[in-house]
C-alpha cells in the first residue's frame, strides 16, 4: 500500500492507493466552501492551514481505508512545484512518517501526478499517449512516453486555462468555482453569438491572456440588464474559444506525432464541452481531476524511491 | 515618472525592460491593475531583461514563481486570491523577497504587510490596445 500526500496549493490530501493501483482511499480536505463564501478568494492562503489539516486528513485515509500505517509500504509525496511553504508541509510529513516506520519515500512532480491519474484502476491507461494537462495554475502539452518520461510540447504564454475560466466568471459576475459555472451557464447560451479570437500563437503553445481582455471589451459595452440577458450567450461563446483553442492544439499534436491515444487531466478535464469534443480521449475520473492524492500516491508506483533515510535531506521545488 | 501610453503588449514590455535596468537585488516592485491590463505582460518584459529564459506566466493560482535572473534570483507573486496578509501567510511569501528582484501582483491585499516597493506600477485601460502605465519611484 502507498500513502499519498499533497500540499502544493489550496488541498490538504492524501490517499491509499495499492501497488498494483486500487484506491483505497482518497481524502482531499477541499476548502471549496470556504472559496464559494469569498468568491474564491481564499481566507489564509497559508501553509498553517496544511499543518493544522495534514494529520486529521492523514488519519482519516486511513480509517478510510480501514488500514494501520503498519500497512503502509512507501510514501509518495508531492515536491513540486508549488508554493514552497506549503510543499515543505507535506514534504515533512511525509519524511517523518516514512522515517518512523523505516519506510521508502518517492518524490513526486506535481504534474507528472496529474497525469498518474489515468493509472488507476479500474481503467487505468498506458502509456504512450498525447496528454492535455489544464488546471487554474497550469496548461500543458505533453508527449507521454512512459510512466516516467514525457516531453512537453507546449505550455501557456500567460494564463492557465482554469484561471481564463475563473476569471472570466468573475468578469461576468458568476459565482466560485468560476469554472463550473461558465459550464453549466453555458449550456442555456449561444456560443456562436460573440466570436471571441482564438490567440494565434507559433508552436504547440496557448494563449489565454487576450482571450480575457475580449470578454472584459464585451462585457464593459453593456449595461446592467444587457448583461443580465446576455450572460448565458457570454458564457457559451467565451467557453467555445478556450476549448476551440485546447482542442485545435490537441487535434495539431496528435497529427504531428501520427494519431496517438490522447488523454486529458487537470481541473479542465472536468468541463463537459471539453469532454465532448474530445470524444476518443481517454479522460482522467472527475474525482481525481482537481487537486488530489490518490494521483500522487499513482505516480508513487512509478517514481524512483529513495531507500531510508536517504530523503531526509529532500527539499522542495517552486517551479519545475 | 510621468504616464506612459503603450499601444501593444510588446510597448508595455519595452517600458518595463527600461524599468528593469535600474533594479538590484533586494527591490520590491507592485504591478497593480485591473483585469487584463498587462500586469504579467508587464513583469514578463521586465524579467526579459533580467536575462530569465524561464517562462513568465499568470501566478495568479500558484501564488509565487521563482526565475532565474542572468544577475541573480527573480520572484513574481499574485496576492489576487489573497484576502489580506495574515502572519502565517507573510511566513509563506517572505522566502520570495530573499535575496530576489520581486515583482507583486495586486499588492493591494499586502498593503502594509510586504516590504515597501520600490516602484509602484499601475497600469490603466484606455481604450482598444491602448494602456496608461503609471510608474511612480517611492
Amino acid at each position: 500500500m502507498i500513502l499519498g500526500i499533497e500540499t502544493s496549493c489550496d488541498e490538504t490530501a492524501a490517499a491509499l492507493v495499492t501497488v498494483d493501483g486500487h484506491i483505497r482511499a482518497n481524502v482531499v480536505s477541499s476548502q471549496a466552501d470556504l472559496h464559494a463564501q469569498y468568491g474564491g478568494v481564499v481566507p489564509e492562503v497559508a501553509s498553517r492551514r496544511h499543518l493544522e489539516l495534514v494529520g486529521p486528513v492523514v488519519r482519516e485515509a486511513l480509517g478510510e481505508a480501514g488500514v494501520t500505517l503498519d500497512d503502509v509500504d512507501k510514501v509518495a509525496v508531492t515536491q513540486g512545484p508549488g508554493l514552497v511553504g506549503a510543499l515543505l508541509v507535506g514534504l515533512a510529513a511525509a519524511k517523518a512518517i516514512a522515517w518512523s516506520r523505516r519506510l521508502p519515500l518517492a518524490p513526486v512532480d506535481h504534474l507528472r501526478g496529474h497525469v498518474a491519474s489515468l493509472y488507476l484502476e479500474p481503467d487505468p491507461v498506458e502509456p504512450p499517449f498525447l496528454c492535455l494537462l489544464a488546471s487554474g495554475g497550469h496548461t500543458l502539452l505533453l508527449d507521454v512516453r512512459g510512466y516516467e518520461d514525457e516531453q512537453v510540447l507546449g505550455t501557456t504564454l500567460d494564463d492557465a486555462a482554469g484561471e481564463a475560466f475563473d476569471k472570466g466568471a468573475r468578469l461576468l459576475g458568476l459565482g466560485y468555482p468560476g469554472g463550473r459555472e461558465v459550464d453549466r451557464l453555458a449550456r442555456d447560451g449561444d456560443p456562436a453569438a460573440y466570436d471571441f479570437p482564438v490567440a494565434q500563437v507559433p508552436g504547440l503553445d496557448f494563449s489565454f491572456s487576450g482571450l480575457k481582455t475580449s470578454l472584459l471589451y464585451a462585457t464593459r459595452e453593456l449595461s446592467a440588464d444587457e448583461l443580465d440577458a446576455r450572460r448565458a450567450d457570454l458564457a457559451a461563446s467565451y467557453q467555445r474559444a478556450i476549448i476551440r483553442a485546447l482542442v485545435g492544439r490537441v487535434r495539431e499534436a496528435a497529427a504531428q506525432l501520427g494519431s496517438p491515444r490522447i488523454a486529458v487531466v487537470g481541473g479542465v478535464a472536468s468541463n463537459s464541452e471539453l469532454r465532448a469534443a474530445l470524444p476518443d480521449a481517454a479522460l482522467a475520473p472527475l474525482p481525481l481531476c482537481t487537486d488530489n492524492a490518490a494521483m500522487i500516491a499513482s505516480a508513487g508506483r512509478f517514481a524512483a524511491t529513495l531507500a531510508y533515510p536517504g530523503y531526509l535531506g529532500l527539499d522542495a521545488y517552486a517551479s519545475r | 515618472m510621468a504616464d506612459t501610453v503603450t499601444s501593444s503588449p510588446e510597448e508595455t514590455e519595452a517600458l518595463a525592460a527600461a524599468l528593469a535596468a535600474s533594479l538590484e537585488q533586494g527591490d520590491v516592485v507592485t504591478v497593480a491593475g485591473e483585469l487584463g491590463t498587462g500586469k504579467t505582460t508587464f513583469v514578463r518584459g521586465a524579467c526579459s531583461a533580467l536575462g530569465v529564459r524561464e517562462r513568465v506566466t499568470s501566478p495568479t493560482y500558484t501564488i509565487g514563481h521563482r526565475y532565474h535572473g542572468a544577475d541573480g534570483e527573480v520572484s513574481h507573486l499574485d496576492l489576487y486570491r489573497f484576502a489580506g496578509v495574515s502572519a502565517a501567510e507573510w511566513g509563506d511569501l517572505e522566502p520570495y523577497f530573499d535575496d530576489a528582484i520581486a515583482f507583486v501582483e495586486w499588492p493591494e491585499a499586502g498593503e502594509g504587510v510586504l516590504p515597501e516597493p520600490r516602484y509602484r506600477v499601475r497600469l490603466r485601460h484606455a481604450g482598444d490596445a491602448q494602456r496608461v502605465v503609471s510608474i511612480d519611484e517611492c
